[in-house]
């Protein structure tokens, strides 16, 4: 039961996106009884539409809008017009996500102390400790179904997961597993378990894996108060004389303009689209763009150092069937300064199919020495590094001085620059990865670079001073009080886990805080 | 006398299927009309809109960009195929396409004596394409290649890929953990 809300319904919470942050948000906001429009800027593509074919399946739901990048990390030179991976649908990218789930450690929420001053950082403290979010780590846990958490069984080890465990065993490494998925290992929440069908970037066919597409959004509209909106593009957020948000504006689906009043706006279109949109939003009031007094938003992108390691060896592997990313090895997520570096990193299994791996495996390489790689496909095994990069003010989002999208507005631009810290990380984890399946008889290994960014974060951080960041720990903009960040722009660094589960615990803590506030008519 | 008429049909991706008498040893790809032909492996093209002639050297770039012995010439002539049908959409395309082939060609003369496709080793190829890596034709081809070569359906199972799984019932009972040699 979709709930149509009319255009000059003031009394609407307003969701921009449908991904993590947003899907969850509105869900929860609607199950506490408060009116939800969910703007969406892609359509809706149920289940039967995912395709197990990773080119047809990119095209069809990718955020495909003109970008373009600058800075020095490689992104900028082998996918200049792609900086990052990211879904334009209902659902947003859980859709393509491969449903790791790893809380935060203490000391990541503690950055700028743990780590100290570090030339060319701008780390800073979440105004959040890991006490504060566990009972919401809790809760995030219990409706993603996440594995090894509320008794739910960990997922079987596929090939890939065997090579990878067999050489951290012997390379020493002790925590190594199939790791905390939002994946059923068993029929849970109406889903059915895992089919081991591989194709987990590609959306799952089998619906084991949660996605707010069908495992939340649907809960929200049964409740009659949430109505999402696909092919709403939103272009602008405007405001009153009071600096108090009032309505969106956004593009439907035949390009037409319409406003959307609302009571509260909450922004989750993902890290690049957030601070763009608030940009774009400039006014005489807030010239620099809404919620910028601090003049970070935007700044302090990060997209987690990333990098990965595939390895050939005499014998099939076959990668590429079973779970993407069922398989992580902890013992390098550990801030131990001796090794050159702060913070830490996890490194993860990871398949791709045989055309993304041509694509990705050595990005512009080409000849014998890459083709004869590529003839080992199906002796490969791979695995993925997520590290925490350095917030660093300068790398971030811009809005282009001349380009402009179709619906007339400035194109963003992504700056980054790898930071000494990011390099001396990856270089680490680059020879242990290749160590790893080393101890277990690799013929040859590849040091393989970064993909576009499926990890963006940062843009809009969480600060407990206004002057260091665009939010406070609710997420709620520090300059316009019914207006809230809500995805993982919200991040005030990077941690080395990958951020989902944080985004999702985040939201909903924030809808238990919007609920409050409204009660109080404080909002 | 040879006929090729059991080799799966290529015609699918635009390649029609042919029957040809083998008169000796024929070169690989041969340019007869405004069309190629690959006797040995029983297909042609048809040039809608570049050279037959560039469209052979392509082939042979093709190939040398992304060597597979295994991958039979059909599959590169099927990659490149895209440069043809864009070239007859967009005047743009087709100059980028015919002049860095003829750039191509005249780097071989001049360090060969003969056109690309005719320089004997791929070494020699090799070289000449290492010298204009940076260039835009390059780049284009490669990055097209990139994903029109490996992008098949039908090169997969030469890679022991095995595509499409859901349909299936995924590999929950067909090995995704069968892994032996460990
Ligand atoms: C291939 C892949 C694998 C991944 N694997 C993992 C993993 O294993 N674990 C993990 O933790 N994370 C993973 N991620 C990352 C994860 O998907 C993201 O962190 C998460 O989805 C981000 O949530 P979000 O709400 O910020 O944005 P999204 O989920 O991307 O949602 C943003 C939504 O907002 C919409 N939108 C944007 N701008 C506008 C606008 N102006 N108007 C209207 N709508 C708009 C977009 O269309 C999109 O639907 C993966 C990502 C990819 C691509
Ligand atoms: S492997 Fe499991 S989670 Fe991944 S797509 Fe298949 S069924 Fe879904």
């Amino acid at each position: 039961m979709a709930a149509p809300f009319k255009l000059d319904d003031d009394s609407v919470v307003v969701v921009i996106g449908s991904g993590a942050g947003g899907g969850t948000l509105a869900t929860d906001l609607a199950l506490k009884g408060i009116k939800v429009v969910c703007l969406e800027a892609g359509g809706r593509h149920e289940i039967e539409d995912f395709e197990n074919d990773e080119w047809s399946n990119f095209s069809k739901i990718s955020w495909l809008d003109p970008r373009t990048t600058s800075g020095s990390w490689r992104v900028a030179r082998d996918f200049p017009g792609l900086p990052a991976w990211i879904v334009r649908a209902v659902g947003g990218s859980t859709i393509h996500w491969a449903g790791a789930s790893l809380r935060f450690q203490e000391h990541e929420f503690k950055a700028r102390t743990t780590y100290g001053e570090i030339a060319g950082a701008n780390l800073l403290d979440w105004p959040v400790t890991l006490a504060e979010m566990e009972p919401w780590y809790e809760k995030a846990e219990n409706r993603m179904g996440t594995t090894r958490t509320h008794g739910i069984p960990g997922l079987p080890g596929n090939n890939n997961y065997k090579v990878f465990e067999a050489g951290a065993k012997k390379l020493g490494y002790k925590t190594v597993s199939t790791g905390n998925m939002s994946i059923n290992s068993q029929p849970r929440d109406g889903r059915g378990a895992c089919q081991q069908i591989g194709f987990c970037f590609q959306g799952c066919k089998s619906g084991a894996k949660w996605s707010t597409l069908y495992s939340e959004i649907p809960k929200g509209e049964a409740t009659g108060n949430l109505e999402v909106r696909p092919n709403s593009h939103v272009l602008k957020i405007e405001h009153d004389a009071s600096g108090k948000v009032t309505a969106v504006v956004y593009a439907d689906k035949s390009g037409t303009v319409q406003r959307q009043k609302a009571r509260i706006v909450a922004v989750a279109g993902n890290s690049i689209e957030t601070p763009r949109l608030l940009l774009n939003s400039a006014s005489n009031q807030f010239p620099n763009g809404l919620a910028n007094s601090s003049g970070q938003v935007g700044r302090n992108y990060m997209r987690h150092l990333t990098a990965s390691v595939y390895a050939v060896f005499e014998k099939p592997v076959k990668m590429w069937r079973g779970t993407t990313m069922a398989g992580i090895i902890k013992d390098e997520s550990v801030h131990d300064p001796k090794r050159g570096f702060a913070a830490g990193y996890e490194m993860e299994t990871l398949s791709l199919g045989l055309p993304f791996m041509a694509a990705f495996l050595d990005p512009g390489g080409w000849g014998r020495s890459f083709t004869s790689a590529m003839d080992g496909y199906e002796n490969m095994a791979g695995m993925w590094i997520v590290g925490e990069d350095m917030p660093q003010e300068k790398n971030g989002i811009t809005l282009h001085a001349t380009q402009k999208d179709k619906y007339g507005m400035p194109v963003p631009n992504v700056h980054f620059d790898d930071h000494p810290n990011d390099i001396a990380m990856r270089n680490h984890a680059w020879k242990q990865g290749a160590a790893v399946y080393d101890a277990v008889g690799a013929v040859r290994t590849f040091p393989t670079p970064p993909y576009p960014s499926t990890h963006n974060l940062g843009t809009c951080r969480m600060s407990a001073n206004a002057r260091d960041g665009v939010c406070n720990k609710y997420g709620q903009t520090h300059d316009v009080k019914n207006l809230f960040i809500s995805d993982g722009s919200q991040f005030t660094s990077g941690a080395s886990e990958n951020p989902t589960l944080t985004i999702v615990a985040l939201a909903t803590r924030q809808a238990e805080y919007i609920a409050a506030e409204m009660g109080k008519k404080n909002i | 006398m040879t006929k090729r008429d059991e080799l799966p049909a290529p015609d699918k991706k635009g390649l029609s299927r042919r029957n040809f008498l083998l008169t000796g040893t024929a070169a690989a790809i041969v340019v007869k009309g405004g069309a190629i032909f690959c006797p040995t492996e029983a297909w042609a093209l048809e040039a809608q809109a570049l050279k037959p002639t560039t469209l052979r050297t392509l082939i042979r770039m093709a190939r040398d960009i992304y060597p597979h012995d295994r991958l039979a010439d059909r599959f590169y002539a099927v990659a490149v195929k895209g440069f043809d049908t864009d070239a007859a959409r967009d005047a743009g395309a087709k100059a980028l396409v015919e002049e860095g082939i003829a750039g191509l060609d005249a780097k071989a003369k001049a360090a060969h004596g003969v056109g690309y496709a005719d320089v004997g080793w791929e070494a020699d190829r090799v070289a000449i394409l290492k010298g204009m890596e940076k260039d835009s034709f390059f780049q284009k081809v490669r990055g097209t290649l990139v994903v029109s070569l490996y992008n098949q359906k039908e090169v997969w199972p030469l890679f022991g890929y095995e595509g499409e799984s859901a349909s299936k019932g995924g590999y929950i009972n067909r090995g995704f953990n069968d892994i032996a040699w460990l």
